[in-house]
């Protein structure tokens, strides 16, 4: 298990795995983000209360739900480099921070677009929707705080605690709906229960959402493999591939 | 482990319990600030600021909603099953506000206990479904209430 | 068709939320890519350079 994850670990071996994997992962992507887009726009029946306007769910929700899930990649990421001074943890949730605060970006903006046809708001100051407002800080702070120190070292150290302090909030936004009264519902979808969304419209959902993911990763990867080089650029590996054209 | 990063992963597992433990008692302390409306049974205990705006959310109850005659102003009973608010409101209503569906308004009680609105937002469920499923998980429902005993007898005989 | 795009009425919104979504994942997408080159011309300036000078050591 050990020898596993130092072989991960290296900087080079990781780099050889996501070259692998990539073309594979945006393939499915593509495809998965394509019939989902299909089928959620076109195929899916109309809502009996929402009309045509809950389809923004499709956008929405998989944003939101990836606001989160990078957000646990960068803090798991954080706690890793911060016990064991794992660079590639560090690179990874470097690598994740724009991403995250893109996905919550438009968890806010889409779900304000859904809101003013709907509740008759673009804005409330509940605490599903101020809980996200807080998490898209935190992914600013983050960034904002890295570029802040002189010694790269010094800042990705900083960051990794602020990630890992920001974790708190991510139960936070996830219980806010059944914590306090909002205007946000509750969730449709949850582990132990059948999700309350009529699976002609749950499948195209859950397609887009394993197409976010896989958007995520493909990016992730691709932006993490950009930055070993930086860092690397000295060693012998990287040497080679680059005579060879071959990076 | 080595010695060292054991008391680092201790560090730092301590370090995000004591920030989880601190945001409770935060939230614990403010939880009434928090929740985004008062509940019509708080409203019935006087529990709201006297005076000042505030937002009440409930359910719409059925059959109460009257639009007056210069064509803009509704009235309507907002409910959580206990107690109720009358509610006055002059504007334009959203897509989903209707008999039976959550609310959430914005304004003021006057002194005859009428809760004056100037912002009446709608809250909707988590439940997302084609307006057929809709219809037809309607028909059941009204198909039980009206021969509680149907479903059974057909399993007894 | 026509149907389609009106959305029931909620055009403007549906048509903004994945309008705003494809921009944000297209400008991600181009970023990735931009790093990327980055990354390699910055790897082949280096060993270029890298290059220059141990040919420089050869011949003196």
């Amino acid at each position: 298990m050990f020898q596993w994850f130092h072989r991960l670990a290296s900087l080079k071996n990781f780099y050889r795995l996501a070259e692998i994997i990539t073309p594979w992962l945006a393939v499915l992507c593509a495809i998965l983000l394509a019939v989902g887009l299909y089928r959620g726009l076109v195929v899916a029946p109309t809502d009996y209360e929402q009309g045509e306007s809950y389809r923004i769910i499709y956008v929405h929700v998989p944003s939101a739900w990836m606001s989160m899930f990078v957000y646990m990649v960068i803090a798991f990421c954080s706690a890793i480099y911060l016990v064991w001074n794992m660079k590639l943890a560090d690179i990874v949730a470097q690598a994740s921070a724009p991403m995250g605060a893109a996905f919550t970006f438009l968890a806010l903006a889409t779900g304000s677009l859904w809101g003013k046809p709907m509740w008759g708001t673009w804005w409330e100051w509940d605490a599903r929707l101020t809980s996200e407002l807080i998490l898209l800080f935190l992914y600013i702070g983050y960034m904002a705080l890295r570029g802040a120190f002189e010694n790269s070292a010094a800042g990705a150290k900083a960051a990794a605690i602020l990630a890992l302090v920001g974790v708190v909030n991510i139960p936070i936004i996830h219980y806010s709906v059944e914590w306090w009264n909002t205007l946000h519902q509750p969730a449709s979808i949850t582990k132990f229960d059948t999700p309350s969304i009529h699976i002609s419209m749950l499948i195209p959902l859950l397609m887009m959402a394993l197409g976010f993911k896989l958007f995520y990763l493909v990016n992730m990867f691709s932006r993490t493999r950009s930055m070993i080089l930086e860092r690397e650029a000295s060693t012998s590996w990287v040497r080679n591939r680059a005579q060879e054209n071959n990076l | 482990m080595n010695p060292k990063r054991r008391q680092k992963l201790i560090l730092v597992g301590a370090m995000v319990a004591i920030v989880a433990l601190a945001m409770t008692l935060l939230l614990n302390v403010f939880r009434s600030n928090i929740q985004l409306f008062y509940t019509p049974t708080e409203v019935a205990q006087g529990k709201v600021p006297p005076g000042a705006e505030f937002k009440v959310g409930g359910m719409v109850a059925a059959d109460s909603v009257e639009r007056l005659t210069d064509g803009l102003t509704v009235e309507f009973v907002l409910t959580d099953h206990a107690e109720d608010v009358p509610v006055r409101y002059t504007g334009i209503l959203p897509d989903l506000f209707r008999e039976g569906q959550g609310t959430v308004s914005v304004g003021k009680l006057d002194d005859q206990g009428v809760f004056v609105a100037s912002k009446v937002l709608a809250k909707h469920d988590e439940n997302y479904m084609p307006p057929e499923v809709a219809d037809a998980l309607q028909k059941a429902a009204d198909n039980k209430k009206q021969q509680p005993y149907g479903s059974d007898t057909v399993i007894l005989q | 068709m026509k149907e389609f795009l009106a959305m029931g009425g909620y055009a403007f919104y549906v048509w903004t939320s994945f309008g705003l979504t494809f921009v944000v994942m297209t400008a991600i997408v181009l970023s990735s890519i931009y790093q990327r080159r980055q990354a390699i011309n910055s790897v082949k300036r280096q060993a270029a350079v890298a290059r220059q000078r141990a040919d420089q050591k050869n011949s003196l």
